[in-house]
């Protein structure tokens, strides 16, 4: 079984506040599903490579140009900022 | 008069005029608006914008132009597809006023060929689920039984185009999502090969595993929507022009393989009845059936929800209440981390909060080698299994489910058996394979779902084979 310290580490971590009840039942689902993930502990690993992506991935590099959006597009963007100040997106001061 | 209309029915009765693209346009909004307050599928109703796109059709073909097989047909987009100046949700609270300032790629490519967009669908919140029920919004039903759930995450395409509340319908599928529905309801539904099919205005959830796809009544319309949305594109760098054209193949006598770890413990004995009996239908017309083996796919499961858990944790980090979606700060003192916790608080559902949760434990600290890294090389190994069973036969038949539609609230309250739902359709996400959806018989008036899984970027193969089944079930 998985703390209630360690719930709480990990939402922090995930920066998602969780209620003291969503804590203690995330608890409960989290013990039940970690132990099910440890199924996998029995297979043989050792010789094996980690698949990160099922086809060949490239690199893919391009000329660092910037392309100009529309005005329309950068409004639109900007639009669905919850706060903004003079074409900026607003966000609180981290610096004390 | 929708009732069944395949594509190339609306493209037949188009262009001899038997019916105007507004006509039939409106045709739909009349079913939705009979049917959809009891099925649910729809989240947003687009019908100011599908009728200036059909009258453009209409202007088309009066002035003799050449239109093309998508043009005039109505379609449905799964809630997690961006369609431009729409609202696009995702079925979550975080995003419910959330305004599309772009296309996605898919999209942009049907409205290029003339499509008409009815309207938006309603989903499991991110895709995360296997009933629908996770959406912030609504429930949907099964058409084939409104106290039954249609399947998710796409359920609400699947349910759309099963009502003929649509033509056909556009949902995604990280783990099943696109399958799984499309069996519960009773039609076709594809998963293309990764990279096939531009991720593009696809709101992410698990990047490595997520397509978009197709759900149509038959074989043929997913086919044509699927040549319609597929191909490189620049703005998705894991998308990949097929190198395989459709005409090179010729089904004479396919061999089939058929995995025995699919079948016997656990699966609905009506629906192993089902699947077997097709089998032996396709054999006798003439395929070779052979019993293969894919021996890890009893980790299948447990290696998926640990890759998709992780790689949601962090696709789903964007949503902080900065730049764009709900934000939550109401007291003057607070500071930027408690706009962080507030917003993605009271923004997600529970079964987000818990895959958000799950993946951040098993990429923590101490835990990343033991969960991710693991889960990753067991990725190898189901993927292994495939490429080795393709080396004898041409395509793969399983069930798509273990169990027909279940009753709405039945698994919601036990998230393991919930997950339980993807044991047949999670294994082709990890190998990036392509796999089909395809009714073939009903259960106590339930439908039940094959899945024919091919080698990759051989999607044309797989239709010719589902068509061959589909004539003889």
């Amino acid at each position: 079984m998985i703390s209630k310290k360690e719930v709480e580490h990990v939402a922090k971590l995930a920066r998602l506040g969780l209620t003291w009840k969503e804590i203690e039942k995330m608890q409960k689902e989290l013990t039940l599903i970690l132990d099910y993930f440890d199924l996998l502990k029995e297979v043989d690993v050792s010789q094996v490579q980690p698949t990160s992506h099922s086809i060949l991935l490239e690199n893919v590099d391009r000329e660092d140009i910037v392309k100009k959006e529309s005005l329309e597009t950068v409004n639109k963007i900007l639009d669905g900022a919850p706060a903004r100040e003079k074409g900026h997106v607003r966000v609180k001061g981290i610096l004390k | 008069m929708v009732k069944g209309l395949t594509i190339s029915d609306i493209h037949q009765g188009l262009r001899k005029k038997e019916f105007s693209a507004q006509e039939l346009a409106q045709s739909y909004f009349k079913k939705i608006n009979s049917l959809d307050e009891k099925l649910g599928a729809f989240l947003e109703i687009t019908q100011n914008e599908a009728l200036s796109q059909a009258k453009r059709v209409d202007e088309l073909i009066s002035q003799g132009k050449k239109v093309s097989l998508m043009t005039g047909i109505p379609m449905a987009i799964k809630d997690n597809i961006l369609v431009k100046d729409v609202k696009c949700t995702a079925a979550s609270k975080i995003l419910e006023e959330y305004l599309a300032p772009y296309e996605a790629t898919s999209v942009k490519k049907l409205r290029g060929e003339g499509a008409v967009f009815l309207g938006k669908t309603n989903l499991d919140e991110f895709g995360m689920g296997a009933s629908t029920e996770n959406s912030a919004f609504k429930k949907t039903r099964n058409p084939h039984d409104p106290s039954r759930v249609p399947g998710g995450s796409s359920g609400g395409s699947a349910v759309a185009v099963a009502a003929d509340e649509s033509c056909c319908a556009l949902g995604s599928d990280t783990g099943g999502s696109v399958r799984q529905p499309a069996a519960f309801c009773g039609v076709v539904g594809l998963k293309p090969t990764y990279g096939a099919v531009s991720r593009y205005g696809l709101i992410a959830f698990a990047s490595s595993l997520d397509q978009i796809g197709p759900i149509a009544k038959n074989v043929e319309d997913c086919e044509i929507v699927f040549n319609a949305i597929k191909g490189k594109d620049p703005l998705d760098s894991t998308s990949v022009e097929s190198k395989f054209s459709i005409s090179h193949f010729q089904f004479s006598n396919p061999k089939i393989g058929v995995p025995k770890e699919y079948f016997g413990e656990g699966i609905e004995p009506g629906v192993e009845k089902i699947i077997k009996e097709t089998i032996k239908k396709v054999e006798k017309e003439g395929a070779k059936i052979e019993e293969i083996s894919l021996p890890h796919t009893k980790y299948a499961l447990a290696c998926y929800y640990i890759i998709a858990t992780s790689e949601a944790s962090a696709n789903l980090a964007r949503y902080d209440g900065i730049k764009y979606g709900l934000s939550k700060d109401d007291e003057q003192k607070s500071d930027l981390l408690d706009v962080y916790l507030k917003t993605r608080e009271e923004g997600f559902g529970p079964e987000v909060k818990r895959r958000i949760m799950l993946g951040t434990y098993t990429l923590s600290a101490g835990y990343y080698e033991a969960y991710y890294l693991r889960a990753q090389k067991v990725r190898t190994l189901i993927k292994q299994d495939f490429e080795k069973a393709f080396q004898k036969v041409d395509v793969i038949f399983t069930p798509v489910s273990p169990f027909a539609a279940f009753k709405i609230g039945e698994k919601v309250k036990d998230p393991l058996a919930m997950y339980l739902s993807d044991v047949f359709t999670a294994s082709v996400n990890l190998a990036g394979l392509p796999a089909l959806s395809l009714p073939c018989g009903k259960v106590r008036k339930l439908p039940v779902g094959l899945q024919i899984i091919g080698r990759p970027f051989r999607e044309s193969e797989i239709f010719q084979v589902g068509k061959f089944v589909e004539k003889i079930v």
